[in-house]
């Protein structure tokens, strides 16, 4: 209960911060977008149809209550409504950073625990270089180099795109997630279509995350192992193999759930920079486009989804971590 | 002479993470030194497209008047590489100086005095902190590209609001738990005035956890330039050369086969981030005593009379 009422501010502050940022940029929303374009009269209009010559205390408290509700306006450029970007942008992102999740926990988990529980031999040495140059290396550069390689040399894969213009034509959606959708329709060519489009962005994004993920395993099963409790495990004569396993391992990940929730501002993060690597329609490609065209109010609306996310999910993750972890109470 | 604390680590290292601690360090110099003496190592300047009034082919492979080949609008690549590490090196160092100088008084003050400033500095460092740090960055590096124009200033401004509440984290919280100790009521007790105490006993304590930080972060730093770059919200190709804009442009090119343009600033990338990862690495592995190997003396036995058998 205190951990939600914590929420509430944080939301609070990310929400007058994005606010107040944007009152900041240079010009008023609709002279930025459209100014030059349209006649004095129609930015008057404009303006006063997005709530813009009410006074800034009001423009405040609106905009507080819309975030709240989800209405967060109709772009100035295209007359798309922000949840409409979040439906059909956000489901892309989404498809996109679960798998590349699912990637970085296998991947990151496996090679941190072979590195943590072989400490100090080869293995270890080259699980933590690994670690550190997929950290070192931009999710774009990655993504460049798989591109080189595996559309460019060896042609397996295509480069860009969510799917080929004829799946992307033709495909009923439903879930706004094509590898659901396309199964929905019983189509499995378009499926593969998809997943193939799908498997370069998703395994850069999620080697990205694993880099993280691999050095806090690491680390922690070299804490757990000197615990007391694995002491005790090895005195009562448990053959080693189970001590690991059973004492060492699962307790060496309670804290992943913490900071594979930390993550999730990474991953948006570096969602923004594989879509734009990989031209995928996703909502961070989209955030980029809009603030190229100046369109503050989709920009403002993107930018505020992206903070309540972050808010929900370091909620959810407190909330998972009090009920996997016993002596964490909220 | 007795040797400052903040050096100990450098020495004192043993075994892997010495090893590592001096692979970063040999990186880092490297770059260093690419970007002092820039203008003496790049063949061209990072925007010159011709050379005695003879315009560089355009995307040519690398070949012996340019080793690294050339880029879409001409320029010489190896020149752009070596000068982008000063433009990288230039940034880092604004960027930590900037979030150094707000970031560790902000928590060394927010730490100590506690009380209703503290519990609203938090709010909002923890708020800034949830926020995905690549849109913070973009965001502000876009406000502010009206009034600073987009060049070494504006990026390192925008990296430092992401990094001001990761060192206002640490020191207030190793501030919190250094406050209660004995040596500070002492001086507490004998009348010391808060800023001499935070200053001779706060401040010397907290301090060594800087360094570790501030290396991981100056990688960090290195990723976010090269993000806002890439994404076009970095420098002005025409301000400097810089690695993540190259890399934009490189995209273009994969398809077409061409790897020269984008592989070489990449590689720079990862191998500048790598360094300063790797010293982080290295002084967290000797600093953090939970982590630090125990490293036992053997005990020194009287010489046995017979070899001992081997179980």
């Amino acid at each position: 209960m205190t951990r939600l009422a914590l929420a509430i501010p944080t939301v609070l502050i990310l929400l007058t911060m994005v606010f107040g940022l944007m009152r900041v940029a240079p010009g008023d929303p609709i002279q930025a977008a459209l100014g030059g374009r349209v006649s004095a009269e129609e930015l008057e209009q404009r303006r006063a149809a997005a709530g813009l010559d009410k006074p800034l205390a009001e423009q405040y408290f609106e905009y507080l209550g819309n975030a709240l509700t989800l209405d967060l306006g109709t772009t100035i450029n295209d007359d798309r409504t922000v949840t409409s970007i979040i439906v059909e942008n956000g489901s892309a992102t989404l498809e996109l950073t679960m798998i590349a999740f699912a990637i970085a926990l296998i991947v990151g988990v496996g090679v941190g625990l072979l590195a943590g529980r072989y400490r100090d031999t080869y293995i270890d040495l080259g699980g933590r270089l690994f670690g550190i140059l997929i950290y070192a290396a931009p999710v774009f550069f990655t993504g460049y180099l798989a591109q080189l390689l595996f559309s460019g040399t060896l042609g397996w894969l295509p480069s860009s795109g969510r799917a080929s213009a004829i799946v992307e034509f033709e495909l009923e959606t439903v879930t706004h997630i094509y590898l659901i959708d396309t199964l929905i329709a019983g189509d499995f060519d378009a499926f593969w279509d998809v997943t193939k489009r799908l498997i370069l962005p998703s395994v850069t994004l999620g080697l990205l995350i694993s880099g993280v993920l691999i050095r806090l395993v690491r680390v922690n099963l070299l804490q757990t192992m000197r615990g007391d409790y694995v002491e005790a495990a090895r005195a009562r004569g448990i053959p080693e193999r189970r001590v690991v396993i059973q004492h060492a391992f699962r307790n060496a990940l309670v804290p992943v759930v913490t900071v594979a929730g930390l993550q999730f501002a990474i991953l948006l993060g570096g969602a923004v920079l594989t879509e734009q690597t990989f031209n995928w329609p996703g909502i961070g490609a989209e955030l980029i486009r809009y603030l190229n065209e100046r369109d503050y109010i989709a920009v403002q609306g993107i930018i505020t989804v992206f903070a309540l996310a972050v808010v929900i999910v370091s909620l959810l993750i407190d909330l998972v971590n009090a009920f996997i972890d016993p002596r964490v109470r909220y | 002479m007795r040797m400052p604390r903040i050096l100990r680590p450098f020495t004192q290292a043993t075994g892997m993470p010495r090893w590592i601690l001096f692979s970063g360090l040999i990186l880092v110099a490297f770059f260093v030194l690419l970007a002092i003496f820039a203008p003496l190592i790049a063949p061209y300047d990072f925007d010159q497209v011709s050379s005695g009034g003879e315009r560089f082919s355009k995307q040519e492979g690398p070949d012996g008047a340019h080793l690294f080949g050339t880029t879409v609008q001409s320029t010489d690549v190896l020149s752009r590489v070596v000068y982008g590490s000063r433009t990288a090196i230039e940034v880092v160092v604004l960027a930590l100086v900037f979030s150094l100088t707000l970031g560790v008084p902000l928590g060394l003050i927010s730490g100590y005095l506690g009380g209703k400033l503290d519990r609203f500095l938090v709010l909002i460092m923890d708020a800034l902190f949830a926020f995905p740090y690549l849109l913070l960055a973009i965001v502000i590096a876009f406000l502010l590209s009206d009034k600073l124009g987009q060049g070494v200033v504006t990026a390192a401004v925008a990296i430092t609001v992401v990094y001001i509440p990761q060192y206002f984290r640490v020191v207030r919280n190793h501030v919190i738990s250094v406050r209660e100790e004995p040596y500070v009521e002492a001086a507490r007790a004998l009348g010391a005035k808060p800023f001499t105490i935070i200053r001779r006993y706060v401040l010397q304590n907290v301090i060594q956890n800087v360094p570790a930080i501030a290396t991981l972060n100056a990688a960090d730093a290195i990723l976010t330039l090269a993000a806002l770059g890439f994404l076009g919200y970095g420098i002005q190709p025409t301000e400097a050369a810089e690695w993540g804009y190259d890399l934009n442009r490189a995209i273009d090119d994969a398809g077409a086969g061409i790897w020269w343009t984008g592989l070489f600033p990449g590689t720079a990338i990862v191998l500048l981030v790598t360094g300063f990862t790797l010293v982080g690495e290295g002084l967290n592995d000797v600093l953090n005593p939970v982590i630090r190997a125990r490293r036992l003396r053997k005990p020194e036995m009287p010489e046995a009379e017979e070899e001992p058998t081997r179980a």
